[in-house]
C-alpha cells in the first residue's frame, strides 16, 4: 500500500509535467496556426462529447510538417546543429582527452583539486561563460588586442557573431561534461595493464593506443553523447556569440515561438527535432546500460 | 598511473588556462573604471554601486533565489522518492516508462521541455509566474537529484536495511532511521544541484515566466543581448565568487572528513 | 576438528517426545525458474548449535533468509515453536540475525547500535541501559561503546554485530557467515566465545558457513547441503566418521575413494573387487550390498598406515612408491602411486625431526588398513 502511494507520486508528477506537456507539443504541431487566444485551431470542446472529439481529429493535419520540408530555412537548420554538434563534440573530445589523461596521470594527492578545477566552471552560471566571451571575442576584445599586440594581425578579426565564436563557445562551456567520464573511465584503468603491456614489447605510444584507448571507450562514448546531444538544441551559445549566418534549431524554435508567435510551426519543429534526438540518446543509454553491467 | 609526461603538464596547463582565463578576464574587468568593458581605464568598484542601486536586477535576484529554494527543495522529495522507486521499487506496472521518464529530461533540449511546459500551463489555464517556473524547474531537477540520489543507493549495502527489519523497525521507520542518514550526503548534493540548475536556467524559465516574475537569468539575457556592460561583469563576479567560495569549502569539508575516517579506520585496525 | 564434547547429553533429536523450536515441513523455494530449497523438512531443537554447511549456491543462505522473513518458501511451511511464520514479517519475528557484513549502522555509535532494536520495543529506559550495559560486558566492548563502526578493529565490530542481535533474546539467533571476514587465528578464538555466548544465553544458534572446520567445531549438528538438498543430518563426529554418500565423505576433511564391486563375505564384511592385478580387498559395512554392486570405499588418510616392509598381519595390503610429500609441520600427507596409477593418502604424525624422516620421494611403501577403518558407500 505505501509502496503504491510511493511509486504514484513521483510517476504522476513526471505524468503530468513531463509527458502529457509532450502529448500537448504533438497535438498542437498537427494543428493550425489562426489569430486568436490561443493562436492555433482546432481547439478540443469537451462539451462537445464523442463527436466534437471526432470533428477535432479530423481537422487535424500534417501541414505543418509538410512546410517544415517546403522551407528550406528548417532542414539547413537541422542540418547545420548536426554540423556544429558533430564538429564541435570532436573539438571537445580533442581538448577534453588530454586533460583527462594529465588529471589521471597526475599525483594521487592532486587529483581531488584537479577535479574540483574541472567541476568549479559547471557550478557556475552557464550564462555567464557564455558571456565572458563575447568581451573577450569582440573586435576590440581581448584577444584582438593581443594578436594585435603581438603583430599576429595587422586589423581585428571579425570573431564573435560567427560560427567560430560558436564553436569556441561550445566546447568552452561543455567541456566538464566530456572531462569527467573520461577521467572516470581513465581513473579506473589498472596502471599495471600499461606495465604488462610495456613489458610485452609495446613502445609507450602503442600502449597507449592499444590499451589506454580502447579501455577508456565508453568514457569517450557518454563523454561525446553528452555533448553532442544537449548542443543539437542548444539556444543560448548561438543566440550571443552567433551571427545572423548561424543557423541552428535551438534558435530556430525560440524565434518562431517568440517572434513569429506560430505555435503549430514551433511545436512541429520541437516534434522533428525530437525524433532526430531518439537515435543518439537510445545509443547513449545502451552505452551507460553496457557500461553499469561491465561494472557489476 | 602518476607519471606525469611534459605533454600531460602541457595539456593540463593549457586545459586550465582555457578555462579559467575567459573567467578572469570578466573578474578583472568589472573593476574596470571605463564603460567599456574592453579598455582598462583604471580600477574602480563603481559598478558593484550601481549594481546595488538597480532595483530591477535586485528584484529579479530575489524571485530566482525564491524559486531556486522551493522548486530544488520539491525536487529533492520527489527526486529521492523516484531514486528509491527505481532502486528498491522492484517490478511494477509501467517501470520502464517510469525510468524512461526520469532519464529523459537529463538529455532533452531546453527548448522542447520549455515549449512543452507552456503549451501545458496555457492548456489547464494557470497564470504564468512565480508557481510555474517552480513546476517547471522542479520537473527537470527531480530528474537530476534521483540521478544523484539512485547512484548512492546502488552502492548502498542493503543488509543495512535488512538489519533494521530485522531489529524490528517497520519499511518505513527503516528509511527514516537508517537509510536516510546514511545517503544524507547525496540527498544534499541533489538539493544543491537542483539549486543551482534552477538559478542557472534561462531557457525554460523565459518559457514559463510571466511578467509578474522575472529572473536574473531572463535579465541578464536581455541585457548582454544588447552588448557586454561592466555591470553584468560585476554581478558575474558577485555569482563566481559566491560558487567559488560554496565549492572550495565542501570540497575542503569532505575531504577532511574523508582524511579524518581513514586515520581512524587505520587507528581501530591497529588495535585488533 | 576439535568437536566439544559437552558432560551433559544433550541429543533431543534423539527424543521422539521432544518439540523442535523450528520446523521446516516439504519446503520448496523457487527464484524465477532456479530451485533454491527443493522439498526440504528439517527440525531443529531448543539450545541447539546448528550449522548448515556446503558450498555456495546450496541454498544455506535461503535456509536462513526464510527464517528471518527476507524471503517466504514458495511451497511447503516453516513453523517457529509450533506456529507458522510464512505472513509474519521480518520486524515481528522473534527471531534476530547477525549479517555477514555485520550491517552495522555507520551513522550510529557502538552503544546505539545495540540498543536500536531494544528502542523498537519501546523499552523503558532503565531497563534499555541494563540490557546494553549487559550486552557490552557480555562481549567485552564496554570500552568501546561511545565510537562509531568505523572506529573499531574487524573482530570488535563482529562482537557488535552478536551483542545487538542477542540484545533482543530472541528464541533464534541466526548467524550468517559471522567469522567470514576475520583472520584465522583471530577465528579460532571467535569460534570458542561464540560457543561460549550460545552457552550462557541458551539461545538457539543456526550458523550458515562453507567453513567445514568452523561448522565442526562449533555446532551440535551439521546439515551438509548440496543444490537445495540435505545430504546428511548429524552430530559432528557422525559426518566425519559416518558419512552417508561420497559427496558428504568428500565434502568435510581429506578422504581416499576406491571404488569397486562388492561381494558378500559373510555377515556384515564385504571383498571388494577394485582393479586389475590388484588383491581384493575387505571392508565391513552395516548396510548391505548385493553381489556385483558397484561401491565407494571412504578411508580417511590418517587411517592408512605407511611401512616400509609389508606388514604380516593387515586386512587390507596395497604397494606403491611415493609420489608426493605434503609436509603440514605437525602432520605428513604421502600420496602413494599404486601400479595402475592410483593415487591413495597416508597420513602419519610427525614424531621425529624431518630430517630423520622414514620415507622420501620415489620410496617402495606398504600401506595398510584394517577392515573397519573405512566406510563402505552406495553412491
Amino acid at each position: 500500500m505505501r509502496r503504491a502511494v510511493l511509486i504514484a507520486i513521483p510517476y504522476a508528477w513526471l505524468l503530468a509535467l513531463f509527458l502529457v506537456p509532450f502529448g500537448i507539443v504533438l497535438k498542437i504541431s498537427l494543428s493550425d496556426t489562426a489569430i486568436a487566444i490561443p493562436p492555433y485551431v482546432p481547439t478540443l470542446d469537451l462539451a462537445e462529447g464523442w463527436a466534437g472529439f471526432r470533428a477535432f481529429l479530423s481537422e487535424l493535419d500534417f501541414e505543418n510538417f509538410v512546410w517544415l520540408t517546403e522551407d528550406d530555412l528548417y532542414w539547413k537548420a537541422y542540418l547545420s546543429s548536426l554540423k556544429i554538434a558533430l564538429i564541435s563534440t570532436i573539438f571537445t573530445l580533442l581538448v577534453g582527452y588530454p586533460m583527462a589523461y594529465g588529471m589521471a596521470r597526475a599525483p594521487e594527492e592532486w587529483r581531488p583539486t584537479l577535479m574540483m578545477l574541472v567541476i568549479l566552471p559547471f557550478w557556475t552560471s552557464f550564462l555567464i561563460r557564455v558571456y565572458a566571451w563575447m568581451g573577450i571575442l569582440s573586435n576590440e576584445g581581448f584577444l584582438n588586442q593581443a594578436l594585435l599586440w603581438l603583430g599576429v594581425i595587422g586589423e581585428p578579426l571579425a570573431l564573435l557573431n560567427t560560427n567560430t565564436a560558436v564553436y569556441i563557445g561550445i566546447v568552452y562551456t561543455y567541456l566538464p561534461f566530456m572531462i569527467l567520464p573520461i577521467y572516470a573511465a581513465l581513473d579506473r584503468l589498472d596502471g599495471s595493464l600499461i606495465e604488462a603491456a610495456e613489458d610485452l614489447g609495446c613502445s609507450r605510444l602503442q600502449a597507449f593506443w592499444l590499451v589506454t584507448i580502447p579501455l577508456s571507450r565508453p568514457g569517450i562514448i557518454a563523454g561525446s553523447f553528452l555533448v553532442f546531444i544537449p548542443v543539437l538544441g542548444e539556444f543560448v551559445i548561438p543566440s550571443l556569440l552567433g551571427g545572423s549566418g548561424t543557423l541552428m534549431i535551438g534558435k530556430v524554435l525560440w524565434e518562431e515561438f517568440f517572434s513569429n508567435r506560430d505555435w503549430p510551426v514551433a511545436s512541429a519543429v520541437a516534434v522533428v527535432l525530437l525524433l532526430i534526438l531518439v537515435i543518439p540518446i537510445v545509443l547513449f543509454q545502451r552505452n551507460q546500460q553496457k557500461q553499469a553491467e561491465a561494472e557489476q | 598511473m602518476t607519471r606525469l609526461s611534459w605533454f600531460n603538464v602541457v595539456s593540463l596547463t593549457l586545459g586550465f588556462a582555457f578555462l579559467y582565463i575567459p573567467m578572469l578576464i570578466l573578474i578583472i574587468f568589472s573593476f574596470n573604471e571605463s564603460k567599456l568593458v574592453t579598455v582598462w581605464a583604471g580600477f574602480s568598484t563603481k559598478w558593484y554601486g550601481e549594481l546595488m542601486q538597480n532595483e530591477a536586477f535586485l528584484n529579479a535576484a530575489w524571485v530566482t533565489v525564491k524559486v531556486a529554494v522551493m522548486s530544488s527543495t520539491l525536487a529533492t522529495v520527489l527526486g529521492t522518492m523516484a531514486a528509491y522507486v527505481m532502486v528498491r521499487g522492484g517490478r511494477f506496472m509501467g517501470r520502464t516508462l517510469f525510468s524512461g521518464m526520469i532519464y529523459a529530461p537529463l538529455v532533452m533540449p531546453e527548448v522542447i521541455t520549455g515549449l512543452s511546459l507552456l503549451l501545458l500551463f496555457i492548456g489547464i489555464g494557470l497564470d504564468r509566474g512565480v508557481l510555474t517556473i517552480v513546476l517547471a524547474h522542479t520537473t527537470f531537477s527531480m530528474c537530476y537529484v534521483s540521478v544523484v540520489v539512485s547512484s548512492r543507493l546502488v552502492t548502498f549495502d542493503r543488509s543495512l536495511e535488512e538489519a533494521a527489519l530485522d531489529l524490528g523497525c517497520s519499511p518505513a521507520e527503516a528509511f527514516r532511521l537508517v537509510t536516510l542518514p546514511i545517503i544524507a550526503p547525496a540527498v544534499i548534493s541533489g538539493w544543491l544541484l537542483a539549486f543551482t540548475l534552477s538559478l542557472d536556467d534561462l531557457v525554460i524559465a523565459s518559457f514559463t515566466s510571466g511578467p509578474s516574475a522575472t529572473t536574473l537569468p531572463i535579465k541578464i539575457f536581455s541585457a548582454v543581448r544588447l552588448g557586454v556592460s561592466p555591470e553584468i561583469n560585476a554581478l558575474s563576479t558577485i555569482m563566481i565568487a559566491i560558487v567559488t567560495v560554496g565549492v572550495i569549502t565542501a570540497s575542503l569539508v569532505s575531504k577532511r572528513a574523508m582524511v579524518r575516517q581513514k586515520q581512524e579506520e587505520q587507528a581501530a585496525a591497529r588495535t585488533t | 576438528m576439535g568437536d566439544i564434547v559437552s558432560s551433559t547429553v544433550f541429543e533431543p533429536w534423539t527424543d521422539p517426545q521432544a518439540e523442535p523450536l523450528i520446523r521446516f515441513r516439504n519446503v520448496t523455494k523457487r527464484f524465477g525458474s532456479f530451485t533454491a530449497i527443493d522439498d526440504l523438512t528439517l527440525d531443529i531443537y531448543e539450545k541447539e548449535f546448528f550449522a548448515l554447511l556446503g558450498p555456495s549456491g546450496c541454498g544455506k543462505t535461503t535456509m536462513m533468509r526464510m527464517l528471518a522473513g527476507f524471503e517466504n518458501p514458495t511451497e511447503g511451511s516453516i513453523e517457529l515453536a509450533g506456529r507458522d511464520i510464512a505472513n509474519v514479517p521480518p520486524n515481528k519475528r522473534a527471531v534476530n540475525m547477525m549479517f555477514q557484513s555485520y550491517a552495522l549502522f555507520p551513522h550510529l555509535n557502538i552503544w546505539d547500535n545495540i540498543a536500536f532494536g531494544l528502542r523498537r520495543d519501546k523499552m523503558p529506559k532503565v531497563d534499555l541501559e541494563a540490557r546494553v550495559e549487559e550486552m557490552l560486558k557480555l562481549t567485552r566492548l564496554e570500552k568501546f561503546a561511545k565510537r562509531k563502526p568505523h572506529q573499531i578493529s574487524g573482530g570488535q565490530r563482529q562482537r557488535v554485530a552478536l551483542a545487538r542481535s542477542l540484545a533482543k533474546a530472541p528464541k533464534l539467533l541466526l548467524l550468517d557467515e559471522p567469522l567470514g571476514a576475520l583472520d584465522k587465528k583471530l577465528r579460532q578464538d571467535t569460534q570458542f566465545e561464540l560457543m561460549d555466548i550460545q552457552e550462557k544465553t541458551g539461545t538457539t544458534f543456526v550458523i550458515v558457513t562453507h567453513d567445514q572446520e568452523e561448522a565442526m567445531t562449533v555446532a551440535s549438528r551439521v546439515a551438509v547441503m548440496d543444490e537445495g538438498h540435505l545430504m546428511q543430518v548429524a552430530t559432528p563426529d557422525r559426518i566425519y566418521e559416518n558419512p552417508e554418500s561420497v559427496y558428504v565423505a568428500d565434502f568435510i576433511g581429506d578422504v581416499n575413494i576406491i571404488q569397486g564391486r562388492a561381494s558378500a563375505v559373510g555377515g556384515e564384511t564385504y571383498s571388494i573387487d577394485w582393479a586389475e592385478g590388484q588383491g581384493q580387498l575387505t571392508a565391513t559395512s552395516a548396510t548391505s550390498f548385493d553381489n556385483g554392486q558397484t561401491c565407494h570405499l571412504a578411508i580417511r588418510p590418517e587411517k592408512v598406515t605407511i611401512t616400509a616392509d609389508r606388514p604380516e598381519v593387515a586386512d587390507n595390503v596395497v604397494q606403491g612408491r611415493v609420489h608426493d610429500i605434503a609436509y603440514l609441520g605437525n602432520l605428513s600427507t604421502y600420496h602413494v602411486e599404486l601400479p595402475n596409477g592410483t593415487i591413495i593418502k597416508a597420513q602419519t604424525a610427525n614424531t621425529r625431526r624431518i630430517s630423520r624422516r622414514s620415507f622420501t620421494w620415489e620410496d617402495p611403501v606398504w600401506l595398510s588398513w584394517t577392515a573397519t577403518a573405512g566406510v563402505l558407500l552406495a553412491n
